[in-house]
């Protein structure tokens, strides 16, 4: 099953370019002048978002820094000790949100710590693999655009985790406990 | 978004006092400055090769052709495009890349999605109900093949690795419905 999974996840990005290319191709398109004339566009995107990516990522490294979110997790931890949650999996579920890269540093700690087939990490993994980190999202494509009246967007982002992550919660309980 | 970020920022600070950690929190701000920048220069090149390659699908007519069979669904969800909108094959392409786990290809199809919404959009620093509605779709997280969890698990040895994409496609499944019906109810509500 992991072996199938993986070829299949190698061979979609040669698959899609090579369709593109192969169409371009029957359709006599100067594929190399288009592709350079679309890359083009990348640097200025990359550019524009900087402003927004500092402003998020600052906030959430010093908050990551500060310990917040390790008080938090404690906060809550009696309280939800019925769901037999795991407190290192709580941590990541507070950090899911807020930063990627944090996410999968606690992931693969878990991992380590609690063992690659621990309730602990096959709850993580669940929550990792099916949610994305809605701050940088926002970030980046608002930015991209130069978006600053985000509305509702950013009220619906933690709210729809907040949904998948109790689905996670109760999911895996009845899945893996 | 303003409150939030005052919110995170002035947080940090009273829990650096709190906990004696404000050394950790100022030298975090530090180099979380510069990792913006990194990661924002690092997707330079993903950018440029996959808006270089959509150009040239773009003008073969592939994705003309591919929106033309895709836009039934993709007009299901956004209500108010209209029937050629461009947007919509780029919404698609976005969803099928983060469907199957390929992030660095679905942040250009996306923001390439918000360029099209953002040329019928009167006030252009203001969110549309579209860009709000995709950006739940984004945010939520869709994915059926979590790539990046299966890679850590199965380099750790895991016994079965595979066991946990059923249970995370059904909570992506649950967190993206969701995402999108909330979206909705909230665009009446935030005018």
């Amino acid at each position: 099953m992991t072996e199938i999974l993986n070829t299949i996840s190698i061979l979609i990005i040669p698959t899609l370019i090579s369709i593109i290319l192969i169409f371009g191709m029957i359709k006599k398109v100067d594929c190399y002048a288009n592709f350079t004339e679309g890359a083009k566009e990348g640097f200025n995107i990359a550019v524009r978002i900087i402003p927004y990516l500092v402003a998020i990522m600052t906030a959430v490294a010093m908050l990551r820094a500060s310990g917040a979110i390790e008080w938090l997790a404690n906060a809550l931890c009696s309280p939800l000790e019925a769901l037999q949650i795991p407190a290192d999996s709580l941590i990541l579920m507070i950090t899911r949100s807020l930063s990627g890269s944090a996410t999968l540093g606690i992931f693969s700690d878990i991992v380590n710590t609690s063992g690659v087939d621990s309730y602990a990490a096959k709850l993580s993994a669940v929550i990792v693999g099916s949610s994305e980190t809605t701050f940088y999202v926002l970030a980046v494509y608002f930015g991209s655009i130069g978006i600053k009246k985000m509305r509702h967007a950013v009220l619906t982002g933690i709210l729809a985790d907040l949904i998948g992550i109790i689905a996670a919660i109760f999911i895996c309980r009845a899945v893996f406990l | 978004m303003n409150y939030i970020w005052i919110f995170l920022i002035l947080i940090s600070f009273i829990f650096g006092l709190i906990n004696g950690t404000m050394q950790e929190v100022v030298s975090a701000l530090l180099t979380s400055m510069k990792q913006a920048v990194t990661i924002a220069f690092s997707l330079i090149g993903i950018m440029a090769f996959w808006l270089g390659i959509m150009n040239i699908a773009k003008n073969s007519g592939l994705i003309e052709a591919f929106s033309k069979f895709i836009a039934p669904v993709v007009r299901f969800i956004f209500k108010d495009f209209k029937k050629d909108d461009p947007a919509i094959s780029s919404i698609a392409l976005n969803f099928t890349a983060n469907a199957l786990g390929l992030a660095n290809a679905a942040t250009p199809f996306g923001i390439k999605a918000m360029e099209e919404m953002q040329k019928n959009n009167e006030d252009k620093e203001r969110a549309t109900n579209g860009m709000c509605t995709f950006l739940a779709m984004n945010t939520a997280g869709f994915q059926l093949v979590p790539t990046s969890v299966l890679a850590i698990l199965t380099a750790s040895g895991a016994k079965n690795p595979t066991e946990i994409i059923l249970p995370a496609i059904m909570v992506t499944t649950i967190a993206f419905i969701s995402a999108i019906i909330i979206s909705k109810i909230f665009e009446r509500v935030f005018r």
